[in-house]
């Protein structure tokens, strides 16, 4: 739905501006609760498997990165803002801090997948990756760093689909082949902020187990 | 071009100062979440660890997300997600935390004990 040059940001079936947008947003938070279904379905498997072996999950825990983990979640957190104030200069028809924040954005994004790398290529050098050799005495350790890896990588894959979105609209708008007034900022900027949230909830479930 | 924000911030200062507040926040409560983790507190700590990432997550929602902004379409579409989550993690728990002991071995843990043989004698 790309909006030419010449064009209104208001297209069909839209009768205004306001309503063309609400729209936009409604659509995007019912996306984002199948995408909540989803990611809660996990953290449920999560929930079950540490109330049943709570000693394991601790020992699991202790096996993850807390660095990188804390300095992933201050650069998310960070893009969120940054995304937060792109959407709304956009809005706001405010070019230049649209334009800067949205790359910001970009930036912090693309910042994250390769801290996730370093943390990933570690974890894989320790070994933790389920199955026969697995380092950890406890068997359902295994069952914490199934999920830690399944959680974290689908969540780098949205964000990762976050940052092309991000890309593709910052580029049009760039181009002036897209309005100011195009909803499509405020509907990247919900599924990113989702993408935030959810990282905020693996956070604590997985590198803040078993510190103390 | 009628009811489009009008009230909506217009400036750049405007926005950076409703934004970076809550980002201050976020921050401060991600110091408080890592430092509170060392400190033991037994099974308190994954409460206080979930509970402020609760906090945190409500203030993207509602700052970030614009749930502040009355839009009720928005925050039902919003409360909705969160309704059928709440249904799943109610009714899950209150089948595994009510299990009692001998059921559990061979269906959610593995089977500790051995099936007694078959005495030809229903149990019911």
């Amino acid at each position: 739905m790309s909006v030419s040059g010449t064009a209104e940001a208001l297209h069909e079936p839209w009768r205004s501006l306001r309503r063309q947008r609400e729209g936009t947003s409604f659509g995007t938070w019912v996306f984002l609760g199948s995408e909540l279904m989803m990611f809660g379905g996990l953290v449920l498997i999560y929930a079950v498997n540490r109330a049943l072996h709570p000693d394991a999950f601790t020992a699991g825990g202790r096996e993850t990165s807390l660095i990188y983990g804390t300095v992933n979640t201050a650069v998310l957190l960070t893009s969120s803002l940054t995304m937060a104030v792109g959407s709304e200069a956009a809005r706001a028809g405010l070019r230049r801090l649209a334009l800067r924040t949205l790359l910001a954005t970009i930036a912090l994004g693309c910042t994250f997948l390769a801290v996730k790398g370093f943390e990933y290529n570690e974890d894989i050098a320790k070994g933790m990756i389920p199955g026969p050799g697995f380092p950890l005495e406890e068997p359902a350790a295994q069952i914490f760093w199934a999920l830690y890896w399944i959680m974290t990588a689908l969540h780098a894959l949205h964000l990762t689909v976050g940052i092309g979105l991000v890309s593709i609209f910052t580029y049009q708008y760039w181009k002036l082949e897209r309005l100011h007034q195009s909803p499509a900022f405020e509907g990247t900027a919900l599924y990113w902020h989702l993408v935030d949230i959810i990282w905020i909830f693996l956070y604590p479930l997985f590198y803040l187990m078993g510190r103390s | 071009m009628s009811g489009l924000g009008e009230n909506l911030p217009q400036t750049a200062r405007e926005i950076w100062r409703r934004a970076v507040p809550v980002w201050a926040a976020l921050t401060l409560l991600l110091g408080l979440t890592c430092g509170l983790a060392f400190v033991p507190l037994g099974s308190g700590n994954v409460m206080v660890a979930l509970f402020i990432a609760v906090i945190k997550a409500l203030l993207v929602a509602v700052f970030f997300m614009h749930l502040i902004r009355p839009d009720p379409l928005l925050r039902l579409a919003g409360a909705a997600a969160l309704l059928w989550l709440l249904f799943m993690f109610t009714l899950t728990f209150s089948d595994i935390l009510t299990r009692p002991r001998p059921m559990q071995p061979g269906t959610v843990t593995p089977r500790t004990f051995d099936t007694p043989a078959a005495s030809g004698v229903r149990a019911f």
